[in-house]
């Protein structure tokens, strides 16, 4: 008997629909691959075994009256950033420590809707700030390609859960990366989708006008599947749009014959290592060859992306983290006074990039420094959002690296807050422009480390008739389906 | 020596009575009555991963308030997160209105004694008025605090003035007027014992005549007008008594002690907070459909002034009457529902502002809280226009009513006190009266006729009060006329 975790959602779907199996034993199989792996990989900060079960034998049950669909039984895992219902999420955080929401994410909600089974919560940088999920205050996941090495981060639990197969499909968070960099890192496929596509609400907010949920898989056609579902105007999400999009599972049949590949001069820097630029140009021929017309554009304010970043994400998380004070929820530090008591709360919980990044915020936001800080990052996040305007009016999708480097050793950039900074270079500006983006592997270093090739698509717009989410997932299909890199497996 | 003004500015906070919060499905409640943190959820109470969603009925509210203010409503509004850390504001930021109000450039006529004593007309300048989110309460006791988050989230609006004040009189005259539009649009109650109200004044003074603005100090949370008038008055002799004595008005945040009747200092500007400001991501940017403006405009229900100058000259009130009634909307609304009743305009308000007033005032009540409706004061008051009843028999007949909520005509029945209108009755008692005092008739015969007079107030002694004096008027005339043609 074949192993069951190694199918993809969708074969795993259609052995489910057969008969051939059930969920339970499909959970099973994962809770079997889970306890084998885990303890090497690290990939989870809760695991919900028996849940799972629980869920697996309602999903058999829904089948058996006649339910369908792609994710009915299909066993997730979730990055620990979602709020569920009654299970603990911490974020990654020591101040979140035995919080159990009172409410269930609406993304997660419309998965359990569709019938998947959750098999825990995975690990990921402190609320989601970092690009090794080293800043985790519980644990340090590996990358299941080098146990040496790093998942990527902030989703590494969401990546390297999917690449050591302890889930089928997994979801992520990306706020400048935090999806793709580690699906690229951990050899996976990784989307983030354009903003407003899936609800924020129960996404535990790092940086609110840039987070948006995203799903992890083997494949592209997965990928798209978990989309589907999870996609959808909320109205407890006031930035999630209005929009009848759907049918990205199947745009994926269309070939890609006329579609316009752009590659952004800005994204060949120095700094990126030979290996990836080369897989990345090596598959961007491949996307010739298929049919795409290659264009060379310009994204003229890729340079200030990172600093820009760096000013509205962590002014907002400033404000988003100042819930966090041990006074509702979470574990408190009495002290003498409220004044001490947050002090030493949030002083001995919160880690010290969070620490960092709050500070940082709180300073670019101050009277007499807001405007030299945060307003002309929002300035030239405009000038940003229209490089990337200006570029689809020219070209469908865009090709580039999803990171300058493939995965590196723990341990080797902790100490280095702008090095770890530098390694979202590629990744940063798609949030920024509210578009969306997508990692499919496209091939490995010498090293043997996987390489991950982004493709971006336009965000919302009147004017367009279909979804950027449909451009870059046709694009990515059909560069999977004629290449075979999914055959190399980490050996675990 | 130089004599000094104030300068006042006023910002009122006024909870906007809405079905639920302002970025939430929870129910507004009277937060000083509910028990504590039942309606709460995950927004008002800051769990990860809530967010807001905007009240259109906040929103609409806040649009009548501007619109009756005279104000611009702006198409372009944005909220801003306001960061502090406090217990009771669960999200460690507020959010509220800070670059982009609903509301801004309108004002308020309000009437204040001039200096000769006549009522003058002065129009006070609304700087703007912005939606916000309400914090929870925190109650101490002993060495703990308690927090409420009931309060947390319902929908604030705050309304800031031009600093055109420039008497206490007129402050309250403008927080009077203001609560009273506010219950007209049906968005407060104006209840300031519940905390729906609360008032903010930023006072200086200047020698008079002046158009200089001097340092100003604000004085933070007065829960009642009376403890606004009581802080500002205090604030102004304070500030007086600085430049009197050569000193200088230092910048300050002020508290009020109800109990002393004094100001004292919260923190000084050295010390202000910066609250960081930056427009709220999670909701973006609301932009108002002027459709939508012209349609509440439409809708808005009549307000004081225009009621009142109705009163006049619908119904031939005096200035004073129709403002006294307008002050209040139950009050305005108890006088027209006795007007739809069929109540005479000029008696049911003197009934109003005499009878009822009075007893409102020794009992502490409000209109709302009586047991005798508008209808029912019709129906005694016509009793009297009826003959039924003299004025006086019906004011004891309302003290009953007022005490037990009864009818007219059942207690003026069980009392017996209705008039004596049977003509044989009376008739006897004329009689008597002829036949035992000959010589007041023989007087009033012989041309004294102003004794008719006493022979009805003798008939009303020997009464007590009970006999319709214009039908004694009439039985004596006749039987005077009778006597004339028998000599």
């Amino acid at each position: 008997m074949t192993d069951l975790t190694s199918l993809t959602i969708m074969q795993a779907g259609q052995k489910l629909a057969a008969a051939e199996m059930t969920s339970v034993e499909l959970t099973r199989a994962y809770l079997d691959r889970i306890e084998a792996v885990e303890p090497q990989v690290q990939a989870f900060i809760t695991i919900t075994a028996e849940q799972a079960l629980e869920q697996a034998q309602q999903a058999d049950e829904r089948r058996k009256k006649g339910e369908k669909g792609p994710l009915l039984g299909i066993p997730l895992a979730y990055k620990d950033v979602v709020t569920t219902l009654g299970v603990e999420t911490t974020c990654g955080s020591r101040i979140l420590e035995g919080y159990k929401p009172p409410y269930t994410a609406t993304a997660v909600r419309f998965l359990e809707e569709a019938g998947a089974v959750m098999l825990g919560k995975l690990n990921m940088d402190e609320f989601a700030m970092g690009s090794s999920t080293e800043n985790s205050g519980y644990k340090i996941t590996r990358n299941p390609w080098d146990l040496e090495r790093v998942p990527g981060g902030s989703s590494g639990g969401s990546a390297a859960a999917v690449a050591a197969r302890m889930a089928a499909g997994t979801l992520g968070s990306d706020t400048g990366g935090s999806i793709r960099q580690p699906a690229s890192l951990s050899g996976v496929v990784g989307l983030k989708p354009a903003y407003g596509r899936v609800s924020r609400y129960g996404l535990v907010a790092y940086s609110s006008s840039l987070d948006q949920i995203g799903p992890f898989a083997h494949t592209v056609e997965d990928v798209a599947l978990l989309l589907e579902v999870i996609a959808g105007h909320d109205p407890r999400d006031s930035t999630s749009m209005q929009t009848a999009d759907t049918g990205f599972a199947s745009s994926l049949k269309q070939d890609l014959k006329g579609l316009r590949v752009g590659v952004p001069r800005e994204f060949f820097i120095e700094g990126i290592e030979k290996d990836v630029e080369s897989a990345v140009r090596r598959a961007i021929e491949k996307l010739a060859e298929l049919g795409a017309a290659i264009i060379e554009i310009s994204l003229p304010h890729t340079q200030y992306a990172l600093p820009t970043y760096y000013l509205t994400a962590t002014a907002e998380c400033s404000a988003n983290l100042a819930r966090f004070d041990g006074i509702r929820y979470g574990p408190r530090e009495q002290a003498g006074n409220v004044l001490e008591t947050y002090r030493k709360t949030r002083g001995e919980m919160f880690g010290a990039e969070v620490k960092r990044r709050i500070m940082l915020g709180t300073y670019a936001l101050s009277a007499g420094y807001y405007d030299a800080y945060y307003l002309k990052a929002q300035k030239i996040r405009t000038l940003i959002k229209r490089d990337f305007d200006e570029a689809f009016r020219q070209v469908d999708v865009i090709a580039a690296p999803a990171s300058p480097t493939t995965a590196f050793k723990i341990g080797e950039k902790v100490d280095d807050p702008l090095q770890m900074y530098l390694n979202d270079i590629f990744t940063l500006s798609t949030n920024l422009a509210g578009i969306c983006g997508l990692s499919v592997p496209c091939g490995f270093d010498q090293a043997g480390l996987p390489i991950g090739m982004q493709l971006l698509g336009p965000g919302f717009s009147a004017d367009r008739p279909n979804a950027g989410e449909a451009l870059i997932l046709r694009a990515g299909h059909a560069y999977q389906h004629a290449t075979d890199w999914r055959e190399k497996t980490p050996a675990l | 020596m130089a004599t000094y003004e104030p300068v006042i500015g006023l910002e009122v906070h006024a909870e906007l009575l809405t079905e639920s919060k302002m970025f939430c499905p929870c129910a507004v409640v009277d937060a000083t009555s509910a028990a504590p943190n039942q309606h709460i959820c995950p927004v008002c109470t800051a769990q990860p991963g809530a967010l807001p969603v905007i009240n259109r009925q906040a929103v609409e509210y806040a649009m009548m308030v501007g619109l009756a203010l005279n104000c611009q409503i702006n198409r372009f509004n944005q909220f801003s997160r306001k960061s502090y850390f406090y217990p009771d504001l669960p999200k460690g930021y507020q959010i509220t209105q800070y670059e982009h109000p609903i509301a801004s450039n309108g004002w308020l006529d309000i009437e204040v004694a001039g200096s000769d004593g006549q009522v003058i007309s002065k129009r006070i300048g609304i700087r703007r008025a912005h939606m916000e989110e309400d914090t929870g309460k925190s109650t101490h006791v002993g060495d703990a605090s308690l927090v409420d988050l009931n309060r947390a989230g319902v929908p604030l609006l705050e309304i800031v003035s031009e600093p055109d004040f420039r008497s206490v009189e007129e402050i309250e005259a403008y927080a009077r007027k203001l609560r009273s539009i506010l219950q007209y649009l049906g968005v407060n109650h104006g209840d300031m014992s519940k905390g729906v109200l609360r008032f903010e004044a930023n006072v200086s003074v200047r020698e008079a005549g002046s158009n200089v603005l001097n340092t100003r100090t604000e004085i933070k949370n007065l829960n009642s007008i009376r403890s606004m008038v009581r802080a500002s008055r205090f604030e102004i002799a304070r500030q007086t008594e600085v430049y009197e004595n050569g000193g200088e008005v230092k910048q300050q945040t002020l508290g009020f002690n109800e109990v002393t009747g004094e100001t004292r200092s919260q923190r000084s500007k050295e010390t202000a907070s910066d609250y960081r400001y930056f427009p709220e991501p999670d909701l973006p940017p609301l932009m108002i459909d002027p459709a939508w403006v012209d349609e509440l405009r439409a809708k808005l229900p009549e307000l004081p002034d225009a009621k009142r100058g109705r009163f006049v000259t619908a119904f031939g009130l005096s200035e004073d009457d129709a403002a006294v009634l307008v002050s209040d909307k139950a009050i305005a609304d108890y006088y027209e529902t006795g007007l739809k009743a069929k109540g005479d305009p000029q008696k049911l308000a003197n009934w109003i502002t005499i009878e009822l007033f009075r007893y409102l005032n020794e009992a502490n009540l409000e209109i709302t809280d009586l047991k005798v409706g508008p209808a029912q004061l019709v129906a005694l008051i016509n009793m009297v226009e009826d003959g039924q009843i003299n004025n006086n028999t019906a004011k004891d007949v309302l003290a009953i009513m007022l005490e037990d909520g009864r009818e007219a005509a059942p207690i003026v029945e069980e009392k017996g006190w209705g008039l004596i209108s049977d003509t044989s009755e009376l008739e006897a008692i004329i009689d008597n009266l002829i036949e035992g005092n000959p010589d007041p008739v023989h007087s009033y015969l012989g041309g004294k006729e102003g004794l008719l007079g006493w022979f009805i107030g003798q008939v009303m002694k020997e009464t007590k009060g009970q006999a319709d004096a214009a039908l004694v008027r009439d039985l004596f005339a006749k039987k005077f006329d009778t006597l004339r043609e028998q000599s």
